[in-house]
């Protein structure tokens, strides 16, 4: 089957600490994938290499059906190509209402006069109220962000990205500080999401990670140890030792 | 804010507007009543100019989050832009007049050179400089109000920006620009007079009109500036290019993510505040009758922060309340119109002690009250019955 994302013997290294090393993953259109491992395994640095915050010393990132190289791309053009990211903190625009959040995000043209021109229409309006109500945030459509709970912030940014609408999103830690209701809610997004687009989850906690039922890669050191279902990688011995038996 | 909030607050500001310049025109020495001298009139205009670049200010700094320390240097160009205009006519008038009580009528050689040999013998100079080349075209020079300032600032930004130079380290950039172009301006072979500047701006060519007229349409064609501005700013910061604008001032790394490039968006609000401020010299200057290169060093554009701040930064009403408040204070204090403070020994002299008391004012807005004047409105509108 045709691959989403290709990334090829992606190396970087800070300082002489090899963060990723000769790393290689790949994702099809429409799939959930959980990654995981130990702390300085490299999964951030790695969303940072695809989504053009870090440059990598070696390697490439292949993108779509025309394999276009993602590497030496800035973070806007990485995220007009259609890759959408999630950070570890909720990191909405607190000083603005949740219509405004994703009035911002909801796929349109980018620059600056298209945004200078621009007039609300129905159908923006119309999409926003959609995404609210997805995300049960559609009593609080002209609440400002920052009066929004923790959990329902990390909805909001799921709802931004959502808005994106991307091709791939890549979603770091979702179910940090959240509540077991907020996590299967959160788990129930996500499954959704990655019927329609690639979804790939960075997660520590493995009951999450079940829930999820999916394809799961494990990153050691910079590079994969291991990659399968979830039952599948945990009875690997290397993975027992490096991450789960601590 | 959202977007009705706009709307009702830019309908309140154009209609205080409206009032407070019918009010002041009627009470001007230009509409024949002499509760309102001429040079005071003056000072309103002025002020309303100073309103209009403390905007720009409020938008690159307070809804953008670029602390920009150089934007008086593009009040100050728009100013010498129209400058050489108003110069060179009047200039021209003078010499012609001059020369044609001659017996023989002079060429247009002996005229150009006789308004060159009168503008540029200060500097020890009668030739002009290439730079003065369309000085005799008032729409040439004010397309100039606006392009020498706008591209000015789009090398300026498009350098820093694309640098992704940010914080106090664009600021301190910002002011070594500021004073790079006024440091320039100061040398003789600048072409501007050196530190002469421009000056007899408030003298319009070829119209027999007294000061108290010319003051008076300076005053509505500022009110009217104004008025444009604060409905531009506010249309453009109350839609989704004044949501990308505030994104950017609270996490710009985020808005890159949701894919705007950070840079262009910056360096359009950039050159377009420095085209609002060149505007807002282009009206101001002509009033003030002179413009030199003193008017943009640093401490103005630093002035401008302080306005903003005390006024209420993130706010457009805010911004104009500081500027008008801080500036008339200004010339009351510096003036030498307030009383001296006696102590016995020592006498506290306001000329001297207002920079202190200006200095100590943004300190404690600064600590106390991070919104500014403007945060009073959000007291009184708290305590309505409407939310």
């Amino acid at each position: 089957m045709r691959t989403l994302l290709e990334v090829v013997g992606l190396s970087v290294s800070f300082d002489g600490f090899k963060a990723i090393n000769n790393l290689s993953f790949d994702i099809r259109p429409a799939e959930l994938r959980a990654v995981i491992g130990p702390n300085g395994a490299g999964k951030t640095t790695f969303m940072d290499i695809v989504t053009g915050k870090t440059k990598p010393d070696h390697g490439s990132v292949l993108w779509g059906e025309k394999s276009v190289n993602l590497v030496g791309l800035d973070e806007a053009e990485i995220a007009q190509a259609g890759i959408g990211r999630k950070f570890q903190k909720p990191t909405v625009f607190e000083d603005q209402t949740v219509f405004e959040n994703l009035l911002m995000s909801l796929s349109s043209k980018r620059d600056v006069w298209s945004v200078f021109t621009y007039r609300r229409t129905e159908a923006d309006c119309a999409s926003v109220d959609k995404l609210a109500l997805d995300i049960g945030l559609g009593d609080d459509l002209h609440r400002v962000a920052g009066e929004l709970s923790h959990g329902q912030k990390q909805w909001l940014e799921i709802g931004m990205l959502l808005a994106q609408d991307p091709k791939l999103l890549l979603v770091d830690e979702p179910a940090a500080g959240m509540t077991p209701e907020e996590r299967e809610k959160t788990t129930a997004i996500l499954v959704e999401a990655a019927k329609t687009r690639a979804v790939v989850v960075v997660e520590h906690d493995m009951e999450f990670v079940r829930r999820l039922n999916c394809r799961v890669t494990v990153l050691h050191e910079g590079s994969v140890l291991a990659e399968g279902s979830l039952d599948h990688v945990t009875s690997n011995q290397e993975v027992i030792d490096v991450y789960l038996g601590r | 804010m959202t977007a009705s909030h706009y709307r009702r607050n830019a309908l309140i500001f154009v209609l205080i507007l409206s009032l407070f310049t019918v009010l002041v025109s009627a009470l001007s020495a230009g509409a024949g009543s002499d509760v309102i001298a001429t040079s005071f009139i003056k000072t309103l205009g002025k002020t309303l100019c100073l309103a209009l670049v403390a905007i720009a200010m409020d938008l690159i700094w307070g809804y953008a989050g670029i602390l920009s320390l150089g934007h008086f240097a593009f009040f100050a160009l728009g100013g010498y832009m129209i400058g050489m205009w108003l110069m060179y006519e009047r200039t021209k008038d003078i010499v012609t007049q001059s020369l044609n009580q001659a017996t023989i009528p002079p060429t247009d050689q002996e005229i150009i050179d006789g308004i060159g040999t009168q503008i540029f013998g200060v500097v020890g100079s009668n030739e002009f400089p290439v730079i003065w080349m369309f000085a005799d075209s008032l729409i040439a020079q004010a397309l100039l109000v606006i392009l020498v300032p706008a591209l000015l600032a789009y090398l300026f930004g498009w350098f820093a920006f694309r640098s992704r130079v940010t914080g106090v380290y664009l600021s301190i950039l910002t002011q070594a620009f500021t004073l790079a172009l006024s440091l320039y301006l100061f040398q003789n072979e600048s072409g501007l007079r050196g530190n002469n500047g421009l000056s007899g701006l408030q003298n319009l060519p070829y119209v027999d009109a007294n000061q108290d007229l010319v003051s008076l349409w300076f005053f509505w064609a500022s009110a009217v500036a104004l008025g444009l501005g604060y409905l531009g700013a506010s249309y453009v910061v109350s839609g989704k290019f004044g949501s990308v604008m505030r994104a950017i001032r609270d996490n710009e790394a985020r808005v890159r993510f949701l894919g705007y490039k950070v840079e262009t968006y910056k360096l359009a609000v950039f050159v377009g505040t420095a085209i609002i401020a060149a505007i807002a010299g282009a009206l101001y200057y002509p009033q003030a009758g002179i413009v030199n290169p003193a008017e943009m060093a640093p401490i103005a554009s630093i002035y401008l922060a302080v306005w903003v701040a005390i006024g209420g930064r993130g706010r457009l009403y805010g911004s104009v309340i500081g500027a008008i408040i801080v500036s008339l204070l200004s010339t009351w204090f510096t003036g030498g119109q307030a009383p001296d403070l006696s102590f016995g020994v020592f006498t506290l002299k306001w000329v001297d002690w207002w920079q202190v008391l200006l200095g100590v004012s943004f300190v404690l807005v600064t600590l106390y009250a991070p919104k500014g004047i403007g945060g009073l409105f959000d007291l009184l509108s708290r305590r309505g019955p409407s939310s």
